[in-house]
């Protein structure tokens, strides 16, 4: 492979193309994936690789989409279920919730999908191409839950993905598809990134700030600025896995600086944050020097106008914002 | 068909019908703890289907399909060790009902979402034609869940894929207390097949050689690589959704008619007529389901309870390779999905391979 520099998106796509050509029971399903390349193009070029049985072009029903990869990984294949955009993942709810999530654990039948697509805000998709849906797989047991924020960790993350034995949800973040300051040179032979591994972004003593996905470039930024500006080491934690959750590394850390300030783009209520906010609350109560404060988007639908979803999503002058409150305790 | 056969099949159902009344008569007992689900009614719809079918062939079954189970190997030690929530059960207690199945032996279990099994029928079908096989699926339904939106997107999808499917709707007259004409205005759900561009036959799902007819003729269809079609066996549900439901709503003369067409016992008149049943013969029949039944229940109810400090065991399955099943070396344990990992046994959803003249065709 050459070294040239790969973007998000194209790291996705070699991670389908090498796992595909590695093992033959992988393979792909979704709307427009295969002669069109898929909406975002990640899957450009399989379906003239691999012909039309591996890279599947199927109607628009998503239910049939996770339904069958459901099948075929009872059979022993490794299907990639594609949704076009995330918001879709609900007209195949029941397949992930009811079917695939509780197979193992009741009949002792390992269900490795993969199930992904392009997730997140920032694109003035309006409230149907914008979700962050983490938080419906989080509360779920038996499946896992993954968004890389980097070109390296999405292939690396797919990988694993594709070769773990439990479904798995791939959240891709749309923003992230193509940013230039994104390329980066990939290792030129077969690496995973494991699932369950969160990763020290930028290390600090001062703060942890807890994030994911888009955020992770939100949060870095916000925490050049209070060091430029406030003399503020902030240490960046990216999640990369939201279940298995890293919950080591998440301790570690926070025992370390002892503030905490969790970063996500879903909304508030019941999110991400909420959960490890309890888990921080019940672990390190006596490590904390301030209180363990969430920066999300408001309990709201996604919206389309541009005023409007800037307000809603969180940014680096929000965070810095409560960073700032939460470093003067 | 040969004698053995049509006795076999009368085997099967007054195999189907005799668990359930012994389910019927434990959950009465308190000894069964959660919703009871049985279909008098429809025996010669799940066992005639199954009966079409050869080794290697999948079945996605419903909850009112036992004599599937049956047909298909499944067994009745296993059925109610899964009544009786025993911790020795396919599901080790996690799960009631007919939720049961291996996929080493053809069996999808399903889930009580009525319709989400046909999708997952589906996928298993597409592993059966990227790996270019001569197997099918058998996946039935009921009237109700032909009303759900994955039915629509499993004939569909099937279609499109040339999937080999036969998906079979036991049409029992009621879902729970709503009747047909509040579910759809057709007359024959045979008819939501030409909306797919498959075939479809509408049959009397009560005359279980009616059914083998109808649903053989589908199944060579689909084997012969032409994609999926449909049967309708219209049956009837002569007791209620679950056995807390006294299904007043059944009007009194349509609840006789009903009665009156006992599929077990207009098949015992054929069989009577064609001298294939006799008093000796259906004696030794009786007395073999009898036995059947009460060595499952004693079974059953000799094995151990579920031990509460494994309940939030085997949420995620280990690591290590999968083989694909049906292929060279699939048993090998050595493929995480070979055994049960939960149990590091082989499933327990089959019957003793010693008693091979019970399980059906395979």
């Amino acid at each position: 492979m050459s070294a040239a520099k790969v973007t998000y998106l194209e790291a996705i796509g070699q991670a389908i193309r090498e796992e595909m050509q590695r093992d033959e029971a992988v393979f792909l399903l979704g709307e427009d994936v295969g002669t069109y390349g898929g909406a975002f193009k990640v899957s450009a070029g399989l379906l003239e690789e691999f012909g039309p049985e591996r890279v599947i072009d199927t109607p628009m029903a998503e239910a049939a989409i996770i339904g069958s990869a459901v099948g075929a990984a009872l059979m022993g294949m490794r299907p990639i279920a594609e949704m076009q955009f995330i918001d879709f993942i609900t007209c195949g709810f029941d397949q992930i919730i009811n079917m695939a999530s509780k197979m193992y654990w009741r009949a002792g039948m390992p269900v490795p999908i993969v199930i992904r697509g392009p997730s997140g805000g920032g694109t003035k998709g309006g409230p149907f191409h914008s979700a962050s849906p983490e938080a419906w797989f989080f509360h779920t047991p038996g499946i896992k839950v993954v968004i890389p924020s980097t070109a390296y960790d999405a292939k690396g993350l797919l990988k694993a993905a594709i070769r773990d034995n439990n479904p798995v949800l791939y959240l891709e973040h749309k923003l992230l598809y193509r940013l230039p300051e994104l390329r980066e040179e990939l290792p030129a032979e077969d690496y995973i990134v494991p699932l369950g591994k969160a990763i020290i972004r930028r290390e600090g003593e001062d703060m942890t700030v807890l994030t994911y996905g888009a955020m992770v470039h939100q949060c870095l930024r916000a925490a050049r600025t209070l060091e430029e500006e406030d003399d503020l080491e902030i240490e960046v934690i990216d999640l990369r896995s939201l279940s298995p959750l890293d919950r080591e590394a998440i301790l570690e850390s926070v025992k370390r600086t002892n503030k905490v300030l969790i970063v996500h783009e879903d909304t508030m209520t019941g999110g991400i944050g909420a959960e490890l906010s309890a888990i921080l609350a019940e672990d390190l109560f006596e490590y904390l020097d301030g209180p363990i404060t969430r920066v999300a988007a408001p309990d709201a639908p996604f919206p389309y106008a541009p005023p409007l979803e800037d307000a809603y999503l969180p940014n680096a002058e929000k965070i810095l914002t409560a960073a700032r409150k939460l470093a003067a305790y | 068909m040969s004698t053995i056969d049509y006795l076999k099949i009368y085997y099967f159902m007054r195999l189907t019908r005799a668990v359930e009344d012994r389910t019927r008569t434990l959950f009465l007992q308190g000894r069964v703890v959660g919703g009871v689900y049985t279909a008098q009614g429809h025996e010669a719809t799940t066992v005639g289907a199954a009966m079409t079918l050869r080794d290697g062939d999948c079945i996605v079954p419903q909850h009112r399909d036992l004599g599937m189970h049956f047909v298909r190997g499944g067994s009745p030690r296993a059925v109610m060790c899964q009544w009786l929530a025993r911790g020795n059960s396919p599901t080790l207690g996690r799960d009631g009902q007919l939720h049961i199945g291996d996929i080493h032996h053809g069996i999808v279990p399903s889930i009580s979402m009525l319709g989400e099994s046909l999708p997952v029928a589906c996928g298993v079908a597409l592993t059966m034609k990227m790996r270019k096989r001569s197997t099918i699926v058998l996946a039935p339904c009921g009237d109700g869940a032909s009303n759900t939106g994955p039915f629509h997107e499993a004939l569909n999808f099937a279609s499109v894929q040339k999937l080999p499917v036969v998906f079979v709707i036991e049409n029992n007259g009621y879902a729970y207390s709503t009747p047909t004409y509040k579910q759809f205005v057709i007359q024959d759900l045979a008819d939501r097949a030409r909306a797919y561009g498959m075939p479809g036959e509408s049959v009397d799902g009560n005359d279980v050689m009616a059914v083998i007819e109808a649903v053989g003729r589908a199944v060579e269809h689909v084997r012969s690589g032409k994609g999926p079609a449909l049967v309708e066996c219209k049956t009837f549900r002569v007791r209620g959704h679950s056995e807390a439901d006294k299904a007043d709503y059944v009007p009194k003369e349509l609840h006789e008619e009903w009665i009156a067409k006992d599929p077990i016992v207009r098949f015992e008149e054929y069989l009577t007529q064609k001298h294939i049943l006799t008093e000796a013969n259906k004696a030794e029949i009786e007395a073999k389901v009898k036995a059947t039944v009460d060595d499952a229940v004693s079974f059953a109810e000799q094995s151990p309870a579920p031990d509460g400090a494994t309940v939030a065991d085997y949420v995620f399955a280990p690591d290590g390779p999968i083989a694909i099943v049906g292929e060279p070396g699939a048993e090998d344990p050595r493929y995480i999905n070979a055994l049960d990992r939960r149990t590091g046994e082989p499933f327990t959803t089959m019957m003793n391979t010693n008693v091979p003249e019970e399980v059906g065709q395979r």
